[in-house]
């Protein structure tokens, strides 16, 4: 007996289970079950799964049978000329979806002409296989499939075209591509997406070598000729907002430039690019510190009855200022109301960003690299008939990741360009090697993709030829000017009294733990000291009880608060930390006491 | 500087080994010579004042051990047992566990067994034996309530256990008398009342009964190394093992550190934690100098007793509160130091970091100390 279960619920036996299973899956490609129900029968257990539950996996696939497809000529013509439908297809049975489960049982043909009798479904096209992200990479079945899935990711951070209403949306952190461009190679998934709507890169003349060791470890060189004609350039918005928030009492938030008495007022200079109302005006040119929006807010307590009779002139500065390390233009000024109903002031600031040293850029084949040098165009390597790459990467990065799909873009891409045509690199059914390499010779080129090419700077030649080819490269959005960041001196936490954390706060970077062991293990005893100086404090100490006590400016003597003031004090030297954990220790019921000795 | 000088600088046993390397008739000049050389590369050798030996040890152990977690693999399909190896093994080893979680012996043998004569014998001798291993079958008599079981006489024979054994083992084990009739024994079941459950819990009794071999042993495997052949086994039993006259007591030892403490001693436990921590460096193919692993086992062992390092080891004795409180559970370090009124004399690195003083090693060791200048009067 075969026991059936419907959503993992046992429902009951039956003797006949091929017989239940064939005639489920009849009646479903009938339409008269649901399409939307699966069956397996697992041999193994003797069981039937029959399952509805949601969150399946679920994919199309064309029903074979007798070894034939169920899908033929008449219906593409029919599906040509619109008087089908996809939903018709799955209707009469001719595609269907089936789960991860329900494919067990299945006997998937991979292509049409491999159909044999014993094959239930056909594959709609290889590339179902895959995610679309994934299935954007060119010759993808010539490169390992871990890369295929690691490079997925790279594309997702790429600049493009995201929004056609770019130019009035407000987007968080978004980076706009200058003149994206059509992927000379492409694959089937770029016209279903219609990714020429919305492209995410450019098409760059790349060449495969060496280039005085600035573009080992995957770093890549990039023209400036390039650059200057505007490669790759991309502008990165970011916007700042602000409101009139309305508190207790009448009291409300009031955009203007703030008065010169109110609290917390910053430097004149940054309010600068204000106009009347309180906001900047379009295309300013603002960089970090400059306010974009000038607001005060009513004092924080009320209660306090004697700075509330001072007047009006105790209002807080809460303007909206650029933070540290940004810039940029005001690209837009937008008025409006928030969903409480208060005023809403949003100003986009824009950024251009020409490639430069450290910007990240990748094809679709996971290669990504920084760059590790821009070079003149006259001192770039050129070829026989004095083309410059744009791009040089290193043919380190290709033997241990094996992404042979790399090579066969650059000359696909190299063929499509002279040809003036697109090279289909969809994966199974790309366009062969052999042909793009006769082509190539057709063309007028080395058949083998390379060239003789020159030193720019001695024009002498070079031994080796030179791989050169056309990509698809995409910028992606992290870049230098996002990240770049160092400090000497600058804002220190209020509790420890030690450097802030974060860019964004323009802190310091930590020498850690496992750093200072390194001190430690050297011996350098007296450079760690004042490494670990930037907390230090002068504390006066009881020398009679040891306890840490203060000094008293206006009479210009040292107390304990134990033992008074005629008690004997010295100053030593610790970290604010210290004091801090002692004064916590304090805080638990335990008295730490410092002993004081003459250290010689 | 004579000859004997430069000998009392030199470690006796690094001399003995020079001594051997000298061709005899080596004149005095000459041999004074090799001394001095053997003195200066030595000299080289020592470790200077104010090196943090500690931190070094830690970093080079703990650099090697980053790479270590990664390449922790199985050896698939090899005739040799289950061990635990890699990174799991060594924090076993540092920490001073008392139970380990693949206890082994390496059990080398005298003449006739170390060419290999019967060894399969011996082993299956030390190998501990359940009744289970040793019954040709259990036979439940539920009329009766009683358990009865036949013996296969050849295993027996082989294990060297005899009837008289059997008999005072089980008798031992369930504290029921046994009656032997032939090849059959029978045990009753205790209790007039006793069910069917009492029964077969009996029969799972007896067939747990140890009768033989050494406890703890629960696998052996005889193999050959080099031209001799040894047994490992699975489970550890030092004191029981050597007890045999079949055994080199010199070389055989056992995996777990504290019964080679409890065995044979502190020293030898030193030397094991070193073999150990070698054996799994050796194994991930790593290359730690010999001196920090001794370090280590210095540090672990040299109170007289095991200590890890862990909060209740060896971390646990430092004498400084702050480096105490700093390393794990800071509140219980720091209340029980307030409840004694402890002092912490600041003396090393941890404590003067914390409080940014100057740490005591490497620079900041050295001190100038000046003669004051007598005050003319």
């Amino acid at each position: 007996m075969t026991e059936i279960y419907v959503n993992f619920k046992y429902a009951g036996e039956t003797d006949n289970a091929k017989g239940i299973v064939e005639n489920f899956i009849e009646q479903r490609r009938k339409s008269t079950i649901s399409s939307n129900i699966n069956i397996h029968y697992d041999e193994d257990l003797d069981r039937i799964f029959i399952d509805s539950s949601r969150g399946r996996v679920r994919r199309p696939l064309i029903v074979v049978k007798e070894g034939k497809s169920t899908l033929t000529e008449k219906h593409a013509q029919m599906l040509q000329k619109n008087e089908m439908t996809w939903g018709d297809l799955v209707n009469q049975g001719i595609v269907e979806y089936l789960d991860a489960a329900e494919e067990e049982n299945a006997f998937v043909a991979f292509y049409e002409k491999d159909l044999a009798k014993e094959h239930t479904h056909l594959e709609i096209s290889p590339i179902s296989m895959l995610g679309i992200v994934a299935s954007l990479v060119p010759y993808g079945d010539y490169g390992p499939g871990a890369r295929m899935c690691i490079g997925s990711k790279n594309q997702k951070h790429a600049a493009g075209f995201y929004a056609a209403n770019y130019a009035t949306r407000f987007d968080m952190d978004v980076n706009l591509l200058h003149e994206p461009q059509v992927p000379i190679v492409q694959t089937s998934m770029y016209d279903v997406i219609e990714y020429d709507k919305h492209p995410a890169g450019q098409n760059v003349v790349v060449a495969l070598m060496s280039y005085k060791g600035y573009n080992i470890e995957d770093a890549i060189i990039i023209n400036r000729g390039s650059l200057d004609r505007g490669l790759l350039r991309s502008t990165y918005f970011r916007p700042e907002s602000t409101e009139e928030i309305r508190y207790s009492g009448g009291l409300m938030d009031e955009v203007g430039i703030p008065d010169k008495e109110i609290k917390g007022y910053r430097a004149e200079k940054d309010y600068k690019f204000l106009e009347d109302d309180g906001m900047v005006f379009p295309e300013a040119k603002v960089i970090e510190s400059d306010v974009v929006i000038g607001k005060t807010s009513p004092p924080r307590f009320l209660s306090s009855m004697d700075e509330y009779n001072l007047g009006q002139n105790i209002r807080r500065e809460s303007s909206t200022a650029i933070k540290h390390g940004e810039g940029g233009v005001v690209d837009f000024v937008l008025i409006t109301e928030s969903e409480e109903g208060n005023k809403l002031v949003q100003v986009k600031i824009r950024d251009q960003r020409i490639p430069e040293i450290g910007d990240k850029f990748t094809p679709r084949h996971y290669q990504k690299g920084v760059v590790g040098l821009v070079v003149p165009q006259s001192d770039m390597p050129f070829t026989a008939s004095g083309l410059t790459p744009d791009l040089i990467t290193s043919p380190h990065g290709l033997p241990s990741r094996m992404t042979v799909s790399y090579l066969l873009e650059m000359i696909a891409g190299k063929v499509g360009a002279m040809d003036g045509k697109y090279i289909n690199g969809t994966i199974f059914e790309s366009d062969p090697e052999e042909a793009l390499r006769q082509d190539l010779a057709r063309i007028g080129f080395r058949e083998n993709g390379t060239e003789i090419m020159y030193n720019g700077e001695t024009g002498e030649k070079y031994t080796a030829r030179i791989f050169v080819g056309n990509m698809f490269y995409l910028r992606l959005k992290h870049m230098v000017a996002n990240k770049l960041h160092s400090r000497a001196r600058g804002p220190i936490q209020l509790l420890t009294r030690q450097p802030t954390e974060g860019r964004a706060k323009e802190g310091g970077l930590r020498l850690g733990e496992m750093e200072k062991d390194a001190f430690v293990a050297n011996g350098a005893a007296l450079l760690l000291k004042e490494r670990f100086d930037s907390d230090k404090t002068i504390v006066p100490v009881c020398e009679k009880c040891g306890s840490m006590g203060f000094y008293n400016e206006y009479k210009k003597i040292m107390v304990c608060p134990v033992c008074g003031e005629d008690s004997e004090m010295s100053n030593v030297e610790m970290a604010y930390a210290f004091k801090l954990i002692l004064d916590e220790l304090k805080s638990l019921g335990i008295n730490p006491k410092i002993n004081l000795e003459d250290r010689y | 500087m004579n000859i004997d000088e430069i000998k009392s600088k030199l470690n006796p046993k690094l001399i003995e080994e020079i001594e051997s390397y000298l061709p005899k008739g080596t004149s005095a000049d000459k041999a004074k010579k090799v001394y001095e050389e053997v003195l200066e590369e030595y000299q080289e050798a020592k470790v200077s004042p104010g090196e943090c030996v500690g931190i070094i040890t830690a970093e080079s152990i703990g650099e090697r051990g980053t790479q270590m977690t990664l390449n922790t693999f199985h050896l698939a399909g090899v005739a040799e047992m289950n061990v635990t190896m890699g990174l799991p093994r060594m924090i076993e080893i540092l920490d001073g566990r008392k139970t380990i979680e693949t206890p082994m012996m390496e059990i080398y043998l005298n003449e006739p067994y170390k060419s290999g004569k019967n060894i399969r014998e011996l082993a299956m001798q030390i190998k501990e034996t359940r009744l289970g291993e040793i019954v040709k079958e259990f036979v439940i008599d539920l009329a009766e309530n009683s358990v009865a079981f036949t013996i296969d006489d050849e295993k027996a024979k082989i294990l060297g256990i005899t009837p008289s054994a059997i008999m005072k083992a089980v008798e031992k084990g369930t504290k029921i008398s046994v009656k032997n009739s032939g090849r059959q024994y029978v045990v009753p079941v205790a209790g007039k009342d006793a069910g069917v459950n009492e029964v077969y819990k009996l029969k799972e009794l007896l067939r747990n009964i140890f009768v033989g071999g050494i406890k703890n042993i629960t696998q052996v495997l005889p193999i050959k190394r080099g031209e001799e052949y040894l047994i490992i086994t699975a489970g550890t039993n030092l004191k029981s093992v050597m007890e045999s006259e079949a055994v080199d007591k010199q070389r055989t030892i056992s995996n777990d550190i504290y019964e080679v403490y409890s065995v044979l001693g502190i020293e030898a436990a030193r030397a094991a934690i070193i073999n150990e921590m070698y054996k799994v460096i050796e194994g991930q193919g790593l290359n730690i100098d010999d001196r920090h692993i001794m370090l280590v086992a210095d540090m672990m062992t040299v109170d007289g007793s095991i200590k890890g390092i862990t909060r209740y080891g060896i971390i646990g004795e430092k004498s400084s509160v702050l480096a105490r409180a700093s390393f794990e559970t800071p509140i219980k370090h720091l209340i029980n130091a307030a409840l004694v009124g402890e002092k912490d004399p600041l003396n090393s690195v941890v404590e003067n970091v914390m409080i940014n003083q100057i740490i005591p090693v490497g620079t900041g060791l050295p001190k100038i100390v000046m003669k004051q200048p007598e005050e003319k009067k």
